[in-house]
């Protein structure tokens, strides 16, 4: 028999019955739609949390007070346990490590803003002139901080691009003074909108000079420090040489922890990678079951057409022409069912873009692959039995049957 | 001495276990069939006429004896090899027709066709020619239950004969049919045995069976009598419109007995394709 026309065969006896067919396709769709989206979504979360770690910068060490406990015992840790603050001295001292481009000292607090005879409450942010480079971020209005060699910090703001238009609207805000906690500050730029990062938006932020915002809080420390590095292959370097910078000046004190952007990214990627293959095998679980339903309905169909197989015998059939008639019948309609699968999935995933635009829910072309070849294999290997059953029928007792 | 027989049979056994009971359906069975022979097999239900039937048409494997068909032993065929056989050289006719409800008369006609990897086109021709013989060519396109019985057996016959095999084996082909359309269905059988194909024919009703030139009368898994009756008219194949093209190519014997007159056959078409599986 030629494989075109078992194909044919097969197809035409799957569509003569159009309600097992079509109860096998939607069996095995279901199956591959649920791998293609619950993949769509791992792969999502994964692409959102790296999408926004990556939004805060390139190159980036970040320094953190206090010592990680994972760093294993230290004896330093019996003498004292408190850790010194992080200071404006310590960033500038980093700035000189000839591996480092740029440093912004970080503040953080909450605030009220008053202006225009609006109160609301903001994010306070004080920084310097180059954390707008190193965050990458764009100011859309007017500039961003100006560089405050002296260090005391002068009374200006820029805003965040919600925070300026509830509080000024359309009008232009640069040059007006503002009201944030007890200081009177001018207006100098406007941040461009949609900026994101570590989870955060930008846009509800008020970035002052961060001797300003220290001297607002009546504080010398820091939250964090961003420490960016020269080039990619410098990271390492730069990580090693800011704690021992750090160490240096708290008195041989290893009290910070230093982080850099790429080993969180490289964790998140990981635990959301298994993630999404965790979530894809059980996924594929439903894909078995579909299998086991494709060996059920075609041990019907094998006893339904128990007269027809007696009479392909009859007529010369092998028995293995017969048993390819009933694979090829599994597998079609195992394949077909992927295929309906895999569209469903990318509806379903284009669905789920519609309602979360931020959430990058792709299917990825492994998990799409994958799907596809699970149905295709589960087709094969439940339609083995009930074609081996259908081979093996005596003709003679297959033909007497009616 | 060469074996001339088409169909030779000897010391035929063949036994089925039922749990403890044991029934002798075919015993010590001897029978040799000339080609172009009509063969009537009678006699009482149970007495293994169905069973002999499928023995020759390579259903079913004797247990003891041996088969030969066209001097060739087939008792010793593995599976695939007997199916072969059975695609080219053995065409069945059901009581019940088997027809696939799901195929069209034409479909059902092409499937030996199609079982045997023949080319579309070669497929095509010889469908429609079939279906002209047979007179469905206006049914081409019917399912089978949109059919009457007698189209559906001339389906069935379509399709038995559509490879021109060298045996047609019928069990009872008219019992589900009514007096006419057996009739029918029977000249029509008549006519391809006419024209050189050996008929093998086993049925309950005794017109139809003394229309046989041979008749075989079994009893209790043997044959009990075996007659060929000398004053049945040979059918004349000129008679009627049946075109040549169905006769199988064999060389006929010309020391047989029924004096079936046959037309050259040299300018039919290699009947068979390579097989493609
Ligand atoms: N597969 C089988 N298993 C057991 N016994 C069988 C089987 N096939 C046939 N027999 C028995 O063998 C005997 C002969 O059966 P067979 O079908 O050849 O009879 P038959 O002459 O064709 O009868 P009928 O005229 O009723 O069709 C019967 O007794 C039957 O019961
Ligand atoms: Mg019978």
């Amino acid at each position: 028999m030629k494989i075109t026309d078992t194909f044919r065969f097969a197809t035409n006896a799957a569509t003569a019955a159009p309600l097992r067919a079509g109860l096998l396709v939607l069996a095995m769709s279901i199956g591959v739609a649920a791998v293609v989206m619950l993949t769509a979504l791992g792969d999502g979360a994964r692409r959102y949390v790296v999408e926004q770690f990556s939004a805060i910068g390139t190159n980036l060490v970040i320094v953190l007070p206090g010592r990680s406990e994972t760093r294993g015992f230290n004896p330093a840790n019996l003498v004292t346990s408190t850790p010194r603050d992080l200071t404006i001295e310590d960033a500038n001292a980093l700035l000189r490590l000839p591996e480092v481009k740029r440093v912004a000292p970080i503040l953080v607090a909450t605030t009220e803003i008053n202006a225009a005879g609006k109160l609301r409450e903001a994010m306070l942010l004080g920084t310097n002139d180059d954390y707008i480079n190193v965050r990458q971020m764009k100011v859309g209005l007017g500039r961003f901080l100006s560089k405050d060699e002296v260090g005391h910090g002068s009374a200006e703001v820029v805003l965040g691009a919600v925070i300026r238009r509830e509080i000024f609207g359309t009008e232009n805000p640069l040059g007006k003074t503002v009201r944030v906690g007890d200081r009177r500050l001018r207006v100098v730029g406007v941040l461009s909108e949609g900026g994101q990062g570590m989870g955060m938006t930008t846009d509800e932020l008020l970035i002052v000079p961060v001797a300003t915002a220290q001297a607002m809080l009546n504080s010398n420390t820091l939250f964090r420090i961003l420490v960016e590095a020269r080039s990619r292959e410098q990271i390492a370097e730069v990580k090693a040489h800011v704690l021992k910078t750090i160490t240096q000046r708290h008195d041989g004190e290893e009290d910070v922890t230093v982080i850099t952007q790429d080993a969180i990214l490289e964790t998140f990627d990981k635990i959301l990678n298994v993630l999404t293959l965790g979530v894809a095998g059980i996924a594929a679980i439903s894909l078995a079951v579909a299998g086991i339903l494709v060996m059920n309905v075609m041990l019907v169909s094998v006893t339904q057409r128990t007269g027809e197989i007696g009479l392909l015998k009859a007529l010369g059939a092998t028995s293995s022409a017969v048993r390819q008639l009933f694979m090829v019948e599994a597998i079609l309609l195992s394949l077909s069912g992927a295929v309906v699968g895999v569209g469903l999935g990318y509806v379903g995933a284009a669905v789920l873009r519609h309602l979360y635009p931020s959430f990058p829910a792709y299917p990825p072309l492994w998990a799409v692959l994958a799907g596809l070849a699970t149905a295709l294999i589960s087709g094969l290997v439940f339609g083995v039995m009930p074609a081996r059953r259908a081979a093996r029928l005596d003709p003679i007792q297959a033909l007497s049957k009616r | 001495m060469p074996d001339e027989s088409l169909i030779s049979l000897s010391d035929i056994n063949r036994t089925f276990y039922l749990g403890d009971s044991k029934v002798h359906a075919l015993r010590n069975v001897d029978l040799n069939i000339a080609r172009g022979e009509y063969i009537a097999v009678m006699g009482p239900s149970g007495s293994g006429k169905s069973t002999l039937l499928n023995l020759i048409g390579l259903l079913d494997r004797p247990d003891e004896g041996t088969y030969k068909l066209e001097g060739r032993d087939v008792t010793t065929l593995d599976a695939d090899e007997l199916a072969a056989v059975r695609s080219e050289r053995i065409g069945f006719i059901f009581q019940s027709f088997h027809l696939v409800p799901r195929l069209t008369a034409a479909a059902n006609i092409e499937l030996p066709l199609v079982l045997s990897g023949f080319p579309a086109a070669e497929r095509v021709k010889r469908v429609s020619q079939a279906l002209k013989e047979y007179g469905l060519t206006d049914r081409a396109n019917h399912r089978p239950n949109e059919l009457s019985g007698g189209q559906r057996q001339r389906v069935a016959i379509a399709r038995a004969t559509i490879l021109r095999p060298a045996v047609l084996l019928a069990d009872e082909p008219t019992g589900n049919l009514d007096r006419v359309t057996g009739e029918e269905v029977v000249k029509l059988l008549e006519k391809l045995n006419a024209q050189g194909m050996t008929l093998i024919v086993v049925t309950h009703d005794q017109a139809l069976g003394a229309r046989a030139r041979r008749q075989i009368r079994m009893e209790d898994g043997g044959i009990a009598s075996d007659v060929t009756n000398s004053h049945v008219e040979a059918n004349d194949a000129s008679r009627d419109g049946l075109p040549t093209d169905i006769i199988p190519s064999v060389d006929i014997p010309t020391d047989n007995a029924q004096t079936v007159p046959v037309e050259p056959v040299s300018s039919l078409p290699a009947s068979r394709q390579p097989n493609e599986g």
